[in-house]
């Protein structure tokens, strides 16, 4: 039987070393894995890269976890979000590695790993200070950038609803980065609001069918 | 010299927001922008987080916090919209399928360059969001901003201070004491406040201004 519920959020993060790229869903703190997100804090794993849109809120969730010093590096498109005073404190005293992407060029980079795709050229960020030192090439006229995959050892999603399988549903605005995430984790772990019987999810409303998760905890 | 208001900039702005547009407005002062689509005419705004036909802010009651735009601010769905993933939300934005981005900006040369994304602070980190990307692939981008900065440097320029978001793409500006057209011939002003001339808007804009012939006086109505 395929049963990718698990009982822990330990158990989830199951084989998260330091020194990992972990992908973390959520636009704001909307989608955002908070419960897992805890559990990294908890295991107090180091040298993390986090890839996550913004860089927390407050001090909670990925606020927290970079302010407990678990990642050396953070790659996202708006760190400076709602109520940014960890990463603040962190940029002003040079404690952590900023790599901004555009964020339709950091949801695609995941596209493509989680695709098999070796990069992709794209108009966006060209002859600006985020395409400094990469490939540029002529396409149609125009100056494009080649951007490299963005694959994660882990993703931490955020869903609404899940079966045994892993097939997930998301609610509202809340799918966001999840989708994408979950598709270019090595391991996908889902924190979901509820758990449901196999076969009781309209299958025409699953946004991330199960073959992209490994686990599942209720939160 | 009447200058406009904050709200009567989004004002502005929204009058040339045409009846089908799907449209894309950016955190701050153009999310104000929504508020003022002229009456019957059917607009589909689009959200970076996923969304297409977002209305304005909720009910008191109707608030989701699972329904958020680009601000990060509560929103609300009208009829006929739709929720999807980031790629998909981007898909839409690189490749030409949002009609009109109105967005902020710090600076704006005469070649229609944008610098919105980052400023010098060595203190602060710099955040682009979805602006190289909207710069990049919206069919139209227009630019909601004051005329001068707060120590009243120009902010319409021959030259950059700050980073490039992108190269060539603001066709149109928006600003307190004026509406402007980038234009193959240069910055061309298409509408100034009451109390303003040529002369004296030259003195806060550094590229040469020309004055279309059909020159209108910009008005917006008390908000």
């Amino acid at each position: 039987m395929i049963d990718k519920r698990v009982d822990s959020f330990a158990t989830a993060l199951a084989g998260l070393e330091d020194g990992a790229t972990v992908l973390c869903g959520g636009f704001g703190s909307v989608g955002e894995p908070f419960a897992l997100i805890e559990a990294v804090i908890a295991l107090g794993r180091r040298d993390l890269t986090i890839v996550c849109n913004n860089a927390g809120s407050g001090l909670v969730g990925v606020a927290a976890l970079l302010k407990a010093g678990c990642a050396r590096r953070l790659i996202c498109s708006y760190p400076r979000s709602t109520d940014p005073q960890v990463i603040d404190a962190l940029y002003a005293a040079r404690k952590i590695e900023l790599e901004i992407v555009p964020q339709g060029t950091l949801s695609e980079r995941m596209r493509a790993a989680a695709a098999g795709l070796g990069g992709f050229f794209t108009k966006v960020g060209a002859e600006t200070q985020l395409a400094q030192g990469k490939e540029t090439r002529l396409i149609g006229g125009a100056v494009h950038v080649l951007e490299q995959p963005l694959p994660g050892d882990f993703a931490l999603i955020k869903a609404h609803r899940a079966d045994r399988w892993g097939n997930l549903v998301y609610r509202k605005a809340a799918r966001n980065f999840n989708p994408v995430m979950a598709m270019a984790g090595k391991v996908t772990a889902a924190q979901v609001d509820e758990l449901v019987e196999l076969g009781s999810l309209d299958p025409e409303a699953i946004a991330t069918p199960g073959i992209f998760v490994d686990r599942v905890v209720i939160a | 010299m009447k200058a406009l208001s904050r709200r009567q900039m989004a004002w502005r702005a929204a009058q040339d927001i045409a009846e089908g547009q799907t449209v894309n407005l950016g955190i701050g002062l153009p999310t104000m922008v929504s508020d003022y689509v002229p009456a019957g005419r059917e607009v589909v705004f689009h959200s970076e987080n996923g969304i297409l036909g977002m209305g304005g802010a909720p009910k008191p009651g109707e608030e989701d916090r699972d329904l958020i735009n680009a601000g990060k601010g509560l929103t609300s769905l009208r009829p006929g919209g739709a929720f999807f993933h980031h790629n998909d939300a981007f898909l839409m934005i690189r490749g030409g399928h949002i009609d009109l981005s109105i967005m902020g900006a710090y600076e704006v040369s005469e070649t229609g360059d944008l610098a919105n994304w980052a400023t010098n602070s060595d203190k602060l980190a710099p955040g682009v969001g979805g602006a190289m990307d909207l710069a990049a692939g919206a069919k139209d981008v227009r630019v909601l901003m004051e005329h001068n900065s707060k120590d009243g440097s120009p902010r319409i320029r021959r030259r950059f201070t700050l980073p490039l978001t992108a190269r060539a793409c603001v066709t149109r500006i928006y600003t307190n004491l004026a509406m402007l057209d980038v234009t193959p011939d240069g910055i061309v002003v298409r509408e100034m406040v009451e109390g303003l001339d040529l002369d004296a808007l030259q003195k806060l804009t550094e590229p040469k201004l020309s004055l279309a012939n059909d020159w209108k006086k910009l008005t917006a109505p008390v908000l």
